[in-house]
This record gives C-alpha cells, sequence and structure tokens, in this order.
C-alpha cells in the first residue's frame, strides 16, 4: 500500500497538472455557452433596445464548471473505477436486495392503480394526474408495439393521438354517436392510417424512417390545421360529449343520471372517477393484447424482425406485412388514447397533437427499457406524475423564495430543465432503460430468467 | 439416379460492369448433397443469393421441383416466398441469429407460416387463446426434436447470442430444418469449426439426408467436409464452372488442381492423390 502510494506519488504531481488543464478546457467551453446567453440581456432602454452585460453570471458559471470539473477529474473519476464503480456496486446490490419483491412489483402497481380513487389520499388533483398518467401508460404501451417489439423508430405517433381524438369529435359532435361505439371504430381509424403510414415507409430504415414519420405526425396537425370546413382549424371542436355509464349521465339534473339511479348524492367526482376507470381499463386491455401478441407468431415475428429483419426473410417471414400490422396494433392503442382524450377534454384542437407529445412518448418508451411494459408504466409515472406534482408544489417555491430570496420563483418553469437532466442521468446510469432485460415469451425448462439487454438489439428502423 | 430438385440454366449475375457469374448451369439432385467449392471470389454465395431470392440473376433460369411434381421458378420469386412457398431454407455465412431471442424461439420463429395460420393469424388467438395451444406445443415438439438431434437441448432457454460460435452454426441449421424445407442451402456450415465439431457437423448433415430425404446445397472450404459428404460437386472459378462431378472425380480433375494452385497450398496438398 505505502509502496504503491510512493511510486504514484510523481505521476500524482502530473495527474494534477492533467486535471487542471481539463478544467480549464471545460471552463472555456462553459465560457463560449454562457457568455451570449447569460451574460448579455436585452432590456428596454430610451429609444430602442440596450444591452444589459451581466459578466459576473458568466464568470461564476465558470468558476462552478472549473471547480466541479476538477474535484470530478480528482475524486470521482478514476482509473480503477473510483467513485461510479461504487454507485454501479450499489445499485447491483440494491438490484439482487430487492429481487424477491420484483415480481410482486407488477401485480401491485395494478391492484393500486384499481384502488386509488377510493383511498383518502385521493382528491381531485390526484385523480386527474392518475388519468393524466394513465394516459400516456396506454400511448406509451401503443408505441411500445412499433418502437419496442418491432424495433421501427415512429417520430409521428402523435398523429394516431389525434386521428382517434378527431374521429370521436366529429363523429359524435355530427352523427350524435356515443362514445363506446366510437370507441372501436376511432381505433380502427387509427390502424387504418397506421397502415397508409406504414406502406410508404416501408423500405425504409433507422434514420429515414425516422424522418417521413416525423413528417407524417406534422402533416396531420397542418390537415386539422387548415381543413376548417370540417375540423374548424385553430378553433378546434368544442362540446364533446361525455361518456355514459350503461346510458346513465353524469349530469346533476335530468332524468338518467347516475346518482339517481343509484340513489346517491349528485358528486363531480363521480365523473372524474368513471373517467379514470375507462382509461384504467383501456390501459389493461392494452397491456393484455400487446402481452398476449408477444406470445403468439405475430409478436414474435416483430421482435425477430427487430434482432434480424434478412434472417426473417430467409425464414419465409413476410416482413411487410408483419411490419404494416405493428404499426396499425400501435396505431389502433393511439387511437383508442385520443378518442378518450376528446371525451376527457370536451374540447380538441390541433394544439394538442403538436411533435413535443410524440417526443414524450417516445421518451417515455425509451425511458421506461424498450420493450418492457412495467418499464413503460413506472416512466410514465415517473415523468407525467413527476411534473404534474412539480407544478404545484408550493413547498418547494416557498423554500426556494425564502432561502435564495429570489422573488416569484416557479418551479414548473424548471419542468424542462429538469426533464433534460433526468433523460442524460438515465442514459448514463441505464443507458436500456429502467428494464434493460429482455423475457423470453416462452420456456422449455422451469426456470425463468430473464435475457442481458446487451444481447437484445434495438433495431435499425 | 434421382431426379434433379433445382435446375441452374444458363445463370448471368452483373454487378455494373462486373461479371459474378457467368452462364452457369448446374443441377442438385434430390436426396443428394451437392457441393458448391470453389477460390475465394469465386461466386459461391452470390449463387446462392441467387437461389434464394436474396439477388435476382441478371439472366438464366433456376426451376426447383418438388416431389409431387410442383414447379418453382425462384428467379421470379421473392425472397420470402421462395422460403414459404417453394420451401427453401438457408443459413448464412456470417451466421444470422435472432441473438437477444432464446435458442427455443428462434426456432419458433422459423415456424411462423405454419403458427400464423394456425392461430388465425394471431389475432384470433388473441380472443381464444385455448385453440391456439394444442398447435403451439407441436410446435414445441418439434423444436425440441431439433434441439435433440443437435444437442442443444440443455441451452434451450438461453439467448442464442450467448452459444459458443459452434453451437450457433448448428442452432442456425436446426432453425432453418424447423421451416420444413426440401432444399436445405448451407453457406460454409463447418467455417470456424474445430475438426471435432466438423465431424458432428458431417454426421449432422448425412443424418438430415438419410432420416429426412433431404436435399442439400452446401458452400464449404472445409475439404474434409466436402469430400466425406457430399454425393456431388461443382467447382467455380471466377463465376465460371470449371469442373462438375463426384467427389473422386473432382479430386483427380486437373483443371479444379490448377484453380487451386498457389491460392491456397494446404488444399492443393489435400486434393493432390
Amino acid at each position: 500500500m505505502t509502496d504503491a502510494t510512493r511510486e504514484s506519488a510523481p505521476a500524482g504531481g502530473g495527474k494534477l497538472a492533467e486535471a487542471v488543464k481539463e478544467s480549464a478546457m471545460a471552463a472555456l467551453l462553459a465560457f463560449v455557452l454562457t457568455s451570449l446567453m447569460l451574460g448579455v440581456r436585452t432590456v428596454d432602454a430610451p429609444g430602442g433596445l440596450g444591452l444589459q452585460y451581466r459578466w459576473h453570471l458568466v464568470i461564476g458559471a465558470m468558476v462552478i464548471v472549473f471547480v466541479g470539473r476538477l474535484l470530478l477529474k480528482l475524486f470521482w473519476w478514476k482509473e480503477d473505477g473510483g467513485a461510479p464503480a461504487a454507485v454501479g456496486a450499489a445499485s447491483g446490490r440494491f438490484a439482487t436486495l430487492t429481487e424477491p419483491l420484483r415480481k410482486f412489483a407488477a401485480p401491485a402497481l395494478v391492484i393500486f392503480a384499481f384502488v386509488l380513487p377510493f383511498l383518502p389520499i385521493a382528491d381531485r388533483q390526484i385523480i386527474d394526474i392518475g388519468i393524466l398518467v394513465l394516459t400516456y401508460v396506454l400511448l406509451g404501451w401503443g408505441l411500445n408495439v412499433v418502437v419496442g417489439l418491432a424495433g421501427l423508430l415512429d417520430l409521428g405517433y402523435v398523429a394516431f393521438y389525434a386521428v382517434g381524438a378527431y374521429s370521436y369529435a366529429l363523429l359524435a359532435t355530427h352523427f350524435g354517436l356515443s362514445f363506446w361505439t366510437v370507441l372501436p371504430l376511432a381505433g380502427i381509424l387509427a390502424a387504418m392510417w397506421g397502415m397508409i403510414l406504414g406502406f410508404p415507409v416501408l423500405r425504409l430504415r433507422g434514420d429515414y424512417l425516422a424522418i417521413v414519420t416525423l413528417a407524417f405526425g406534422e402533416i396531420i396537425r397542418v390537415i386539422l390545421l387548415n381543413w376548417v370546413e370540417v375540423t374548424k382549424g385553430p378553433d378546434g371542436i368544442s362540446g364533446i360529449p361525455r361518456p355514459s355509464f350503461f346510458g346513465l349521465e353524469f349530469k346533476r339534473f335530468g332524468e338518467n343520471t347516475f346518482h339517481n339511479f343509484f340513489g346517491i348524492e349528485y358528486s363531480s367526482m363521480h365523473r372524474i372517477i368513471f373517467l379514470y376507470y375507462i382509461i384504467l381499463v383501456l390501459a389493461m386491455i392494452t397491456n393484455y393484447v400487446t402481452m398476449r401478441l408477444r406470445r403468439l407468431p405475430v409478436g414474435r415475428a416483430w421482435e425477430a424482425m427487430r434482432e434480424d429483419e434478412i434472417a426473417c426473410r430467409a425464414l419465409g417471414i413476410n416482413t411487410t406485412n408483419t411490419k404494416l400490422t405493428a404499426f396499425a396494433i400501435g396505431a389502433f392503442f393511439g387511437g383508442l388514447g385520443g378518442s378518450f382524450f376528446a371525451t376527457r377534454q370536451g374540447f380538441i384542437s390541433p394544439e394538442s397533437f403538436t411533435f413535443i407529445e410524440s417526443a414524450i412518448i417516445l421518451a417515455i418508451v425509451v425511458l421506461g427499457g424498450m420493450g418492457s411494459q412495467f418499464g413503460v408504466a413506472v416512466a410514465a409515472i415517473a415523468m407525467i406524475g413527476g411534473f404534474e406534482l412539480l407544478r404545484n408544489m408550493d413547498w418547494v417555491k416557498g423554500f426556494v423564495e425564502s432561502t435564495f430570496g429570489i422573488e416569484n420563483f416557479d418551479p414548473n418553469e424548471y419542468r424542462m430543465l429538469i426533464f433534460g437532466l433526468l433523460m442524460v442521468v438515465i442514459m448514463v446510469w441505464k443507458p436500456r432503460g429502467f428494464v434493460g432485460t429482455r423475457m423470453p415469451t416462452i420456456f422449455l425448462g422451469k426456470e425463468r430468467k430473464a435475457i442481458s439487454g446487451d444481447l437484445v438489439k434495438e433495431g435499425e428502423g | 439416379m434421382s431426379d434433379a430438385i433445382l435446375k441452374v440454366e444458363h445463370m448471368t449475375m452483373r454487378f455494373g460492369g462486373l461479371v459474378a457469374i457467368d452462364d452457369l448451369s448446374f443441377e442438385a439432385r434430390r436426396g443428394e448433397i451437392t457441393a458448391i467449392i470453389g477460390p475465394n471470389g469465386a461466386g459461391k454465395t452470390t449463387v446462392f443469393n441467387c437461389i434464394t431470392g436474396f439477388y435476382k440473376p441478371t439472366t438464366g433460369m433456376l426451376t426447383l421441383t418438388h416431389e409431387n411434381g410442383d414447379t418453382f421458378l425462384l428467379e421470379r420469386m421473392d425472397d420470402f416466398r421462395i422460403a414459404r412457398h417453394a420451401k427453401v431454407s438457408r443459413t448464412f455465412q456470417n451466421i444470422r441469429l435472432f441473438s437477444g431471442m432464446t435458442v427455443l424461439e428462434n426456432l419458433l420463429v422459423a415456424q411462423h407460416n405454419h403458427l400464423m395460420r394456425e392461430s388465425g393469424f394471431s389475432f384470433m388467438a388473441v380472443l381464444w387463446p385455448r385453440g391456439y395451444r394444442a398447435h403451439e406445443e407441436e410446435a414445441v415438439e418439434k423444436a425440441r426434436y431439433w434441439l435433440e438431434k443437435t444437442d442443444l437441448i440443455h441451452r434451450a432457454d438461453d439467448p442464442a447470442a450467448d452459444l459458443p460460435y459452434g453451437e450457433q452454426r448448428k442452432l442456425e441449421i436446426a432453425r432453418a430444418m424447423c421451416a420444413d424445407p426440401v432444399l436445405l442451402c448451407l453457406d460454409e456450415p463447418a467455417a470456424g469449426l474445430n475438426p471435432k465439431e466438423s465431424d458432428e457437423l458431417n454426421r449432422l448433415l448425412l443424418s438430415i439426408r438419410e432420416e429426412e430425404g433431404l436435399s442439400i446445397l452446401l458452400i464449404e472450404h472445409d475439404m474434409s467436409v466436402v469430400m466425406n459428404i457430399s454425393d456431388h460437386i461443382v467447382v467455380l472459378d471466377y463465376g465460371k464452372k470449371i469442373s462438375d462431378g463426384d467427389p473422386e472425380f473432382i479430386r483427380n480433375d486437373p483443371k479444379v488442381i490448377a484453380a487451386y494452385l498457389g491460392v491456397e497450398d494446404e488444399e492443393v496438398e489435400e486434393l493432390a492423390p
């Protein structure tokens, strides 16, 4: 030990110099990045805009980066592993410790979701967040079929969500069809659009596929925006009917109302809880169908296609049809989600279907671990639920305002910053998402073991 | 003499100005092992890609005849249709397994078309799982049969990528066999195998021929495999056929010896009587 230290001592000086040099480079980079964004601010001045220089902020950022990088270089990043290895080992220990609990995690989550409205914590706000989270769980599971199982990178998933929403809105407002009639129709219409998108992109792979699907998502949105006669353009469609419970409506007054039929006091919560259960059941159906399909030939073909398309063709699998089914099934679930969205909001406009929605759904799938249903659910809860909670965190606001003396601090404004940071952290810590392993669909023996994510391919589009 | 299962007539394949295969004609007879050999770059894999539809030959006719008399013009069919209808299975020179799926799953994917039909294109089986169960068990039994034959049964639940190289080669053959082929095309099945493994491979291929009555088309560099098990050998050089006959004839053909001379010394020594 002592010998080793003595021997490495001369090298230690070189290391310090190297670390300082590297930190200086990092600080220079920080200067480039912050010089305009932090250093200069436009202010109203007599006779137009004036510039206010805030060099103290730039210098502050540079000092933080320099010191931070130096400390990281000297104490965190070490050749023999150092702290990152310790973190890795700790997370490995945590994984083995929670191993026996893991198989109860998914059922526990489902049971929790079913009893949530009856728990004492469930106020209007919690249920609303629950509905939102479950909508994204549904969408995540739908997209998971396309991206996670079939390995086709789809950046325009929101298009099918929009098709579902507008299908319900238009059919309900023009023809008076009920939610329950339109729900499957909306799914089928979205699935048809999925196939229509599928045809031209079948020959494309990877980046090219991603760009075309991205464009498709935008095309749908632009059509909705400009086809004013049908979609009312940017004004959107309002007065979309609410769903009924076997013909019973959730209104305070009227003949066939839910509270009259069951002889209970009227409460606006009934409708919210009902919506919660609709989306929960829709999500569960999505999960059941996907899990079943995964164990059936078409699901295995999706995964095989993600692993090696040429080998699939050599085995007589029609990869064209297989891709189309993946697009159609994914779009079908997107359509269900969309028509639920329309009935929940009562109002839709093209603004709800921008690219950022596609990006969020894709982020949920990637963070959750591609192909893992449980991972996607956890990612949706963390991302959507977490940020909705952030919106309402008054104690953070109070804490920051009193401690740092910043006025009008709104945690919600830092959503995207935290979002980006979280993505980077998770991708460094778990590059394959929360659940990086793949569960085989069938076993010959008794032992059920997962396949390490390193062996599973992500697909080339 | 048995009849021809595959007839290749006047096949030419050009890539731009490069003539990879030049007016090649040969026959593979039913129930026999036909080997295609030749120095590196002779166009062997290109012949395979034309037969299995991954390339479309520039000119020529490829006829595959089933035992019941059905004929298929392979040059007009898509790759997956050749596998599905004409029942030609192939393996690849650089192994192409579904690496993240288990050995058993690999073999079930190979039975995709049969299982799709039985499961009502999968979607019926979502609603009525019971009817499909027996068919899946049947498919698993078939997979088990091939796993036992290739000695991979103890690895059935392991991911394909975890198998050692030699076992991956065997798994690829088992997977091709699960697709119920009438013609099995093997692209260098012995490449990278040690002598013991390539001996096992010989026995496997012979038993496939004997027990399943299957016709095999083989590309191989390993002369111990080629000379021991082939019934018929076609020799290519620079895209042209230079010799065609049984192993004894090929061994003594001066043209073959000339083609190999100076290319790979060991093989020439082996070829010379």
